[in-house]
């Protein structure tokens, strides 16, 4: 296992809002975390890079296990340069190019001097198809171009893992296609990935588990096929169903 | 009405050269000292530093809520009393700094609080540190969202440089009084010395404008 999360517990003023959370991802997986809206995906997410501090709960990284209320600052900063984040909202950094998003943190943070992060950033932005776009600032790029360069700054980290929070919802319908596109092909790269997202028909084709959640807790986890086609629980089949029902009568 | 003339255009340089050595590095330095200690203090209450953020609150409460000319009189007049004697003009440094500083504080806090908090998480995700995103992200952005109101702050602040006449600094103000006192023209003296400010003011606006087009260069669609 590459990351694997045990007992999760976070509240918010008192209300909890993930109830003893367990998952694992295995280097490689392509891992969907499916759920309605308020089940707790992105604080599990925000938990697991330590934007939020879990109240309790482990986490076991590369081997190693930790407390996930008792990381060091270190420890976060370490954990942090091997993965890597896509937020619903892009937040790209305003104020730098494409290729400054994507080479920022292995300057600043990394020591990489500036000539070799160039030509990791260009690699990484070829990878997502912007390169002709390297000198645009944010501003200047459509929603789909930002969160590829999104992608790409994530990319140039050369992560172990990418956590994806919804990273279409943000999107007009018809530039989720460019973003799919691009993390589809991650996928059959081997990149490790954890994405949240309502694209059912994505995370179909494209992921190997499928993580559901409700209410805070997950209902069921296990291998695509056999949660789409068998799932355990009935509420995993309603909620499966349901938004595919409800994506088949958009379609028609 | 040519001695009117004669009297404008001879005072003219004996008013502009004040303005050249006091009024303009008066304004340059304390402006400058202004800044310095506005980011400082306003990273200081963005971050909510305990203890420090109380002092910086008291502080610009009270440069805020005082006036200058009070401030003035304090530093100058007031603090010989316990000992403490400072010339002229760095009393005036001394004063304006403060008192600006206290205003620009403020502006550039509520800058500060206008970068959406997603930047910060971004370059936490990408392993830079709290100072490093401030430096490099947070803080250029926050400076671009303030420049138009800290440019606003040092024009007025040219103008009220003419209070430093009341603590003997010999700026253009004063010397214009002198040049009345010997002359008697008050109206021709006094409009003369306001077209000086106004000459200094316009350029600082053109120069605003041109700060503001060359930093905006991320804000512009393409
Ligand atoms: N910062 C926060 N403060 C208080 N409540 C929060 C905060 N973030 C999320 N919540 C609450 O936690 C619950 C789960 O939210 P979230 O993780 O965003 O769900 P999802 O991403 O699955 O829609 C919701 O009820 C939400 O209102
Ligand atoms: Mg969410």
């Amino acid at each position: 296992m590459l990351l694997e999360i045990k007992g999760l517990c976070k509240s918010f003023h008192g209300q909890q809002v993930l109830k003893n959370v367990d998952l694992s991802v295995d280097s490689g997986d392509a891992a969907v975390i499916l759920g309605p809206s308020g089940a707790g995906k992105t604080t599990l997410l925000r938990c697991m890079n330590f934007l939020e501090t879990a109240d309790s709960g482990e986490i076991t990284f590369g081997g190693v296990t930790r407390q996930l209320n008792a990381m060091t600052k270190k420890e976060i900063r370490d954990y942090r340069m091997q993965t890597a984040f896509v937020f619903q909202n892009f937040n790209l950094f305003f104020n730098r190019t494409a290729l400054g998003n994507v080479t920022e943190g292995l300057v600043v943070a990394r020591g990489v001097n500036k000539k070799t992060a160039r030509q990791i950033g260009m690699e990484a932005l070829r990878h997502v198809g912007l390169a002709d776009h390297a000198d645009k600032y944010p501003h200047q790029l459509s929603g789909g171009q930002q969160q590829r360069v999104a992608i790409a700054r994530a990319l140039a980290a050369k992560p172990k893992i990418i956590f994806f929070d919804e990273p279409t919802s943000a999107l007009d319908p018809e530039l989720t296609g460019e973003v799919l596109g691009v993390m589809r092909r991650l996928a059959s790269e081997g990149m490790t990935m954890l994405i949240v997202t309502h694209e059912m028909e994505f995370a179909r084709t494209v992921s190997n588990r499928i993580v559901f959640m409700e209410d805070g807790e997950v209902v069921e986890a296990g291998e695509t096929r056999r949660m789409f086609t068998n799932p355990l629980k009935e509420r995993t089949a309603a909620f499966l169903n349901t938004t595919q029902n409800v994506r088949l009568e958009e379609e028609t | 009405m040519s001695n009117v003339w004669t009297l404008f255009l001879e005072s003219f340089p004996k008013i502009l050269l004040p303005g050249l050595t006091m009024t303009i590095p008066l304004t340059a330095i304390s402006f400058f000292n202004a800044l310095v200690i506005a980011v400082i203090t306003a990273m200081a209450v963005y971050a909510r530093v305990p203890v420090l953020t109380q002092i910086i609150r008291a502080y610009i409460w009270i440069f805020r809520g005082t006036p200058l000319l009070v401030q003035l009189f304090v530093v100058f007049y007031g603090l010989p009393k316990v000992g403490v004697l400072i010339n002229p003009f760095p009393a005036a440094v001394i004063v304006f700094s403060l008192n600006e500083g206290a205003y620009c504080s403020e502006t550039v806090r509520a800058a500060l609080e206008a970068v959406p908090v997603g930047q910060f998480e971004a370059g936490y995700c990408v392993g830079m540190s709290y100072l490093q995103v401030m430096r490099r992200t947070v803080l250029p952005q926050a400076m671009r969202t303030a420049f138009p109101p800290l440019s606003n702050s040092l024009i007025s602040m040219v103008k009220d440089t003419s209070l430093a006449a009341n603590i003997t600094v010999t700026e253009m103000f004063m010397v214009t009084q002198r040049i009345v006192a010997r002359t008697y023209e008050p109206l021709v003296l006094y409009i003369e010395v306001g077209l000086i400010y106004l000459i200094f003011s316009t350029a600082l606006t053109f120069v605003q404008r041109w700060g503001e087009k060359r930093l905006s260069a991320y804000l512009k669609r393409g």
